[in-house]
């Protein structure tokens, strides 16, 4: 079994009355809400615990991407993943991922990817997401009857820039290049593992099904509400004769460990209702563009990762709610075991994103639940899939091969700067207002 | 009268509603397609020979994959006008509709004998932003479509089912008819008419609703600067649905330009 930490890096300090305010924390939400300064401050704080993940044994460390919106702040996820890369040494970095339907010509990300890919010694996990209809419709402007088409070109021309040996012409719909010839080129060979987030669209099956890929359904409404999902992608994998490897499968789940169940509940259920109430309200117009997803489904009424969102379907639950319909498993390590030995079982997945840093929950919060839940979960679930080979995680550089970043104290400072630069682990609540 | 027309090139089926008889009048229908109840179809079709079409994405019309841009929803009305057999033709387009007319009169200054714009796209003022009609909440489009929408044909217009069964169903055809408009209308709904709007020699009616709130009456202005023949009415009491909220008066208006 793998596990992931999953920083979706929202903006911590959305006003108490935004919900009443404000229609969206997407798109068209007030610029003004955004105090660069503070998010200076939270940048470095969300890498710390990034880079936290990695010292603590998790697989991977995982970052995506979203555009216009406070619920996560990384228009480019290849920036942070860059950062991680030097810092990091052991987990694998999950970029769950570009939208490659987005960028022209898309060979920018194949480009970026082999770069990340090299940087990092074979570490990157290549996520191809299509996207949400904020982000994509919205924000990018794409035409929504157009983006699938769009997306698979884009996937094709990506797949051969990084396998072909020679200089090739690329002539197609969307892109037309007379030269395709990727400097650098990725180090794994003959490319980086494929991840593909999906909020629930089934075309999105049979296309992993079709390419071997694995298949990440990221949906913040937890493994209860995803298991119509993980069963519709499992129908896909046995009709087409594939392995039923649960390594094909990764699924998102908040967790939050404390010492108590009583515990979690007094520390991050005000946390957990900021994500679920602000990082969450998408204002409805904006979560499903005609267009955007097909027909069929519609038909099949798949939640999508924040189709589902509009906050008004959570009114009134409370955090026992929360924990009792699988939103969040929560609570003593005993319990996380439990809940998630459970989800796992259930959803047969062998990839497991988390998040750990809840909404606006703070850096102390943060390291406590991540920490117990390395020591004290993580071990007992290791072994739940015995007989199966994760074929989806990257193949890196052996440790003698690898190169990594010089102490800091060898490098050049700058002269009479003593007192360093500040780190970040101070509170962040101190510098708001 | 409807009937299914298969095109010469078999490319398309088109669903063709078609009303009286006389001199041909082509009726291009908005971004939310022909909705069944269009009574000021039949009142044209007294004086002239109505013929109503789908596009492809709409009703039984298919084909949709195959229209990407204007220039393909332009070829598309050519080759129906030469499978219905109409070399020229008075030619009323609404919204989305209408922008593909002014296309269409411009592409082909012979085919269009009077043309009739009624709060047509086709242009964008940054002083006058278009409101995004397809993020628009349904609970929020009768106010941004209507003069009154408290009214009756507003509530008609605007009706959902009860049944969830039926609500997918329509939320299915919703999203189909408008996946298609986004091909024409998405992000901005203005695809180069500025250029080519100077070609139109069809003497144009501009017909406006006094109070539309999606397309303001604003618009009018930039097609009479491109247009060479043009001239704007506004009808009172009526908005972007103006045809509807106001069918007798806008067929007297229509028909009395069209017989001059």
């Amino acid at each position: 079994m793998k596990f992931h930490w999953f920083h979706l890096m929202p903006y911590r300090f959305l006003p108490d009355d935004f919900k009443q305010k404000y229609r969206s924390v997407w798109v068209d939400i007030p610029r003004s809400l955004y105090d660069p300064k503070i998010g200076h401050r939270l940048y470095n704080e969300y890498l710390d615990q990034l880079e936290f993940a990695d010292r603590m044994g998790f697989d991977g460390i995982c970052v995506n991407e979203h555009h216009q919106n406070a619920y996560g702040l990384m228009p480019s996820p290849n920036i942070m993943a860059g950062v991680l890369a030097r810092r990091t040494q052991n987990a694998n970095l999950v970029v769950l991922g570009n939208s490659i339907a987005l960028y022209n010509p898309p060979i920018r990300v194949a480009e970026e990817f082999a770069m990340l890919d090299v940087l990092s010694g074979g570490r990157l996990v290549a996520g191809f997401p299509v996207g949400t209809s904020m982000d994509t419709t919205f924000c990018y402007g794409e035409v929504p009857a157009t983006l699938r088409e769009k997306y698979l070109e884009a996937h094709d021309l990506i797949i051969r820039a990084w396998t072909e040996p020679e200089c090739f012409a690329f002539n197609g719909k969307y892109a037309k290049l007379r030269y395709v010839n990727l400097w650098p080129r990725p180090l794994q060979q003959p490319h980086p593992p494929v991840w593909v987030p999906g909020g629930g669209s089934v075309e999105t099956w049979d296309f992993c099904a079709d390419h071997d890929y694995q298949y990440s359904f990221l949906s913040y409404f937890g493994y209860k509400q995803a298991k119509k999902v993980a069963d519709g992608y499992w129908e896909v994998m046995a009709r087409k004769g594939k392995e039923l490897n649960p390594y094909s499968l990764g699924f998102a789940q908040v967790v939050a460990v404390a010492n108590t169940d009583q515990e979690a509940e007094r520390d991050y259920a005000p946390h957990m209702d900021y994500f679920y109430n602000r990082c969450l309200h998408v204002y409805i117009g904006f979560v499903d563009a005609p267009g955007y997803r097909s027909a069929n489904s519609i038909r099949a009424g798949l939640a999508g990762q924040v189709t589902k969102s509009g906050s008004w379907k959570r009114e009134g639950l409370a955090w026992r709610d929360f924990v009792e319909q699988g939103y969040i498993v929560a609570g003593s390590p005993r319990t996380v075991v439990e809940g998630l030995r459970d989800a796992i079982k259930s959803l047969r997945c062998g990839h497991l994103m988390m998040l750990f840093q809840i909404g606006s929950m703070p850096p102390e919060l943060v390291r406590k639940s991540t920490e117990l839940f390395a020591r004290e979960v993580m071990p007992h679930l290791r072994d739940l899939w015995p007989g199966h080979r994760d074929r989806w995680s990257p193949k890196r550089l052996p440790l003698e091969e690898t190169a990594v970043a010089a102490p800091l104290d060898l490098q050049v400072t700058r002269a009479g700067n003593k007192s360093g630069p500040r780190s970040s682990a101070g509170r962040i609540g101190e510098v708001v207002k | 009268m409807k009937s299914l027309r298969r095109l010469n090139s078999a490319r398309h089926e088109v669903e063709v509603h078609e009303f009286g008889r006389g001199e041909p009048l082509l009726f291009l229908h908005g971004a939310g397609g022909l909705l069944g109840v269009e009574s000021f179809l039949e009142q044209l079709g007294r004086e002239f020979k109505v013929v109503a079409p789908h596009l492809p994405g709409y009703g039984e019309s298919t084909g949709g994959e195959l229209i990407e841009d204007v220039f393909d929803a332009v070829l598309f009305y050519h080759e129906l006008m030469d499978e219905l057999g109409i070399p020229a033709a008075h030619v009323v387009g609404h919204s989305m509709g209408g922008m593909l007319a002014a296309e269409l009169a411009a592409f082909d200054i012979h085919r269009v004998k009077r043309l009739v714009l009624v709060s047509p796209a086709g242009f964008w003022l940054d002083r006058h932003p278009i409101p995004d009609f397809f993020a628009a909440d349904f609970k929020e489009l009768p106010a941004l479509l209507f003069h009154d929408p408290g009214s009756a044909v507003a509530k008609l217009l605007m009706m959902t089912p009860d049944d969830p069964q039926a609500l997918t169903t329509m939320y299915v055809e919703r999203a189909k008819r408008l996946a298609m408009a986004t091909k024409l209308l998405w992000p901005i709904p203005e695809r180069g008419l500025k250029k080519r709007a100077y070609r139109i020699a069809a003497p144009t009616l501009l017909l406006w609703g006094e109070s539309d709130r999606l397309i303001p009456k604003a618009y009018a202005g930039e097609f009479q600067r491109h247009i060479r023949d043009c001239r704007y009415e506004a009808i009172e009491g009526a908005a972007h649905m103006v045809m509807y909220e106001k069918p007798e008066e806008f067929c007297r208006r229509v028909l009395a330009f069209l017989k001059q």
